[in-house]
């Protein structure tokens, strides 16, 4: 009688009885036959339309992984990687302070933020010139340009976690008699850092592609220099594989900034 | 009385210019003393040019370089696109909400692919498409579909129960109910990833237009570099910002009249 009364939680396929993961399985398969079937095409058939432009998967992976085996590639990744990381260094400070700024004063909100919030969006690349002649040819205009990249949505979210600050922490710091800079350090910085953690994370999105934009555009080291290069040598295999690695780059990169501001969250619980 | 409420208005409407006035003021400040520097030497005007001589540039731009049909290039590499991301992004995300296995195998992928940093595939469509406007359109497609698709299954699946329940109430067929109920509901949620897409649209066009130097806007930022005419190089950039922050206002306030007033 009692077991009648209580309802079974059905339990959520797992393995091979979950059809979301066999989908997924069959669509993977489907895209790396479907791409295979057209590479061998393109070497059946000499006048192929994408003759070249789509390699074997094989010949993929033989780029992969004389990439990875490459000394000269980790080179390249660690002047890109260095570059990205002052830029965000650069841009991301300044932005937080804007942020903090923006956020405890309304009047300078309304004043600046619309600037921001419009100019944000906007496309960055188009700096770059600008960037060249004030910090030349070199890793400057780079980093300049991941710096104007990231700054945006770092000042725009501070200031939006600025100001959703409990109220009473702040009483609590004021009653204190905290000078500014304890303010910054001891209240809004620690009750801030989500939003801050999620604007760095939107922040290194955009100073990863605006620099890597401007080094496929004028430079003779980084990533973004080996995929043009690639693109001028119609080296397809190493393209692709130079877009894979730099695709799970990214987008590891991403995920470790967002498992920051989890690991923050689970500790603020 | 009425004085002192005219007055009183007065104050109001004084407080509320304030921060705008503040803001534009200070850009204003910033440019004279930007132009003062220059003229007293402190910046080299052979690398940041006269704020005076960047607005005399103006003119030399839309006469001479004919910036309205540069603008006009873009803004229909940009439409095409445009369109091609709202047909494609409603339709795919019908399709994701309809059949709810597909949704599920693939919503997360979309919202990877909303993430990765598509406008470095350029080289690669360049190879497949040419140094054609079919290169930056479909780098534009690439950039703002995700936004779309993802959009358009939350707004369809956030219709109200209630609504639903009102259109089996009438028994509509499946057709109606969709024309009826769930597609309207659901139109500002997904014009709020139209909004999206057209952004990311925007910025891929423009950017790819200056990396690739061909079509409009972008091409004319790349000439006006190499030839080093930088006071007609600052004001096609200040033309292509105003540009866009005109496009984000224009969908902002369409956004906001198709939003229900709650």
């Amino acid at each position: 009688m009692a077991d009648a009364g209580r309802v079974i939680a059905a339990s959520p396929p797992r393995g091979w009885a979950d059809p979301v993961l066999r989908l997924r399985v069959a669509i993977v398969l489907f895209v790396l036959v479907a791409w295979e079937t057209i590479a061998w095409s393109a070497t059946v058939w000499p006048n192929f339309l994408y003759r070249d432009v789509i390699p074997s998967w094989l010949a993929i992976g033989k780029g992969v992984a004389t990439l990875l085996a490459n000394p000269e590639y980790y080179w390249h990744l660690g002047v890109t990687a260095s570059e990205i990381g002052t830029g965000l260094v650069i841009g991301g400070l300044p932005g937080i302070v804007v942020g903090i700024l923006l956020g405890s004063n309304r009047t300078l909100a309304k004043a600046y933020e619309p600037y921001l919030y419009y100019l944000g969006p906007t496309p960055k690349i188009i700096f770059f010139p600008i960037m060249i002649m004030w910090f030349g040819v070199g890793p400057g205009s780079k980093v300049a340009m991941g710096a104007i990249s990231c700054f945006f949505p770092i000042a725009l979210s501070a200031a939006a976690g600025m100001r959703q600050i409990d109220k009473v922490l702040i009483r609590v710091g004021k009653s204190f008699r905290a000078n500014t800079w304890q303010m910054a350090t001891k209240i809004y910085l620690p009750a801030m850092r989500l939003p801050v953690v999620n604007g760095v994370r939107l922040g290194l999105g955009v100073a990863i592609i605006g620099t890597l934009l401007a080094e496929t555009r004028l430079s003779n080291r980084g990533v973004g220099f080996l995929i043009q290069q690639a693109y001028s040598l119609f080296d397809m295999p190493r393209m692709y594989a130079m877009l894979i690695v730099l695709f799970v780059l990214a987008i590891g990169a991403n995920a470790l900034v967002g498992r920051i501001g989890r690991f923050d969250a689970i500790q603020q619980r | 009385m009425s004085d002192a409420a005219a007055t009183g208005s007065a104050g109001d409407l004084g407080r509320r210019a304030m921060p705008a006035v503040l803001g534009l003021g200070s850009f204003i400040v910033f440019l004279l003393v930007v132009e003062i520097l220059i003229r007293v030497g402190l910046i080299n005007r052979y690398i940041v040019p006269l704020p005076s001589q960047i607005a005399g540039a103006f003119e030399r731009i839309i006469v001479e370089e004919d910036i309205i049909g540069r603008f006009q290039l873009t803004f229909s590499e940009a439409l095409r696109a445009g369109v091609m991301i709202t047909v494609v992004g409603i339709l795919a995300g019908i399709f994701l909400y309809r059949f709810d296995l597909w949704r599920r195998a693939t919503e997360t992928w979309i919202a990877a692919l909303a993430s990765a940093p598509t406008v470095l595939m350029y080289p690669l469509f360049l190879v497949i498409f040419g140094r054609s406007a079919w290169t930056i359109i479909m780098m534009g497609f690439v950039a703002g579909l995700p936004p779309v698709i993802l959009k358009t299954i939350e707004g369809l699946a956030g219709t109200r129960r209630v609504l639903i329940n009102v259109g089996r109430s009438f028994n509509l067929t499946p057709t109606q109910q969709f024309t009826k109920i769930l597609l309207p509901a659901a139109l500002p949620t997904i014009f709020v990833g139209i909004r999206l897409g057209l952004i990311f649209t925007l910025i891929n066009v423009v950017g790819i237009e200056y990396l690739i130097n061909f079509g409009g806007l972008g091409q004319l930022i790349t000439d006006l570099a190499e030839r080093y005419d930088q006071p007609a190089l600052y004001a096609t950039i200040c033309f292509v910002i105003a540009v866009s922050v005109c496009f984000f206002i224009i969908t902002e306030w369409i956004e906001r009249w198709l939003t229900p007033v709650e």
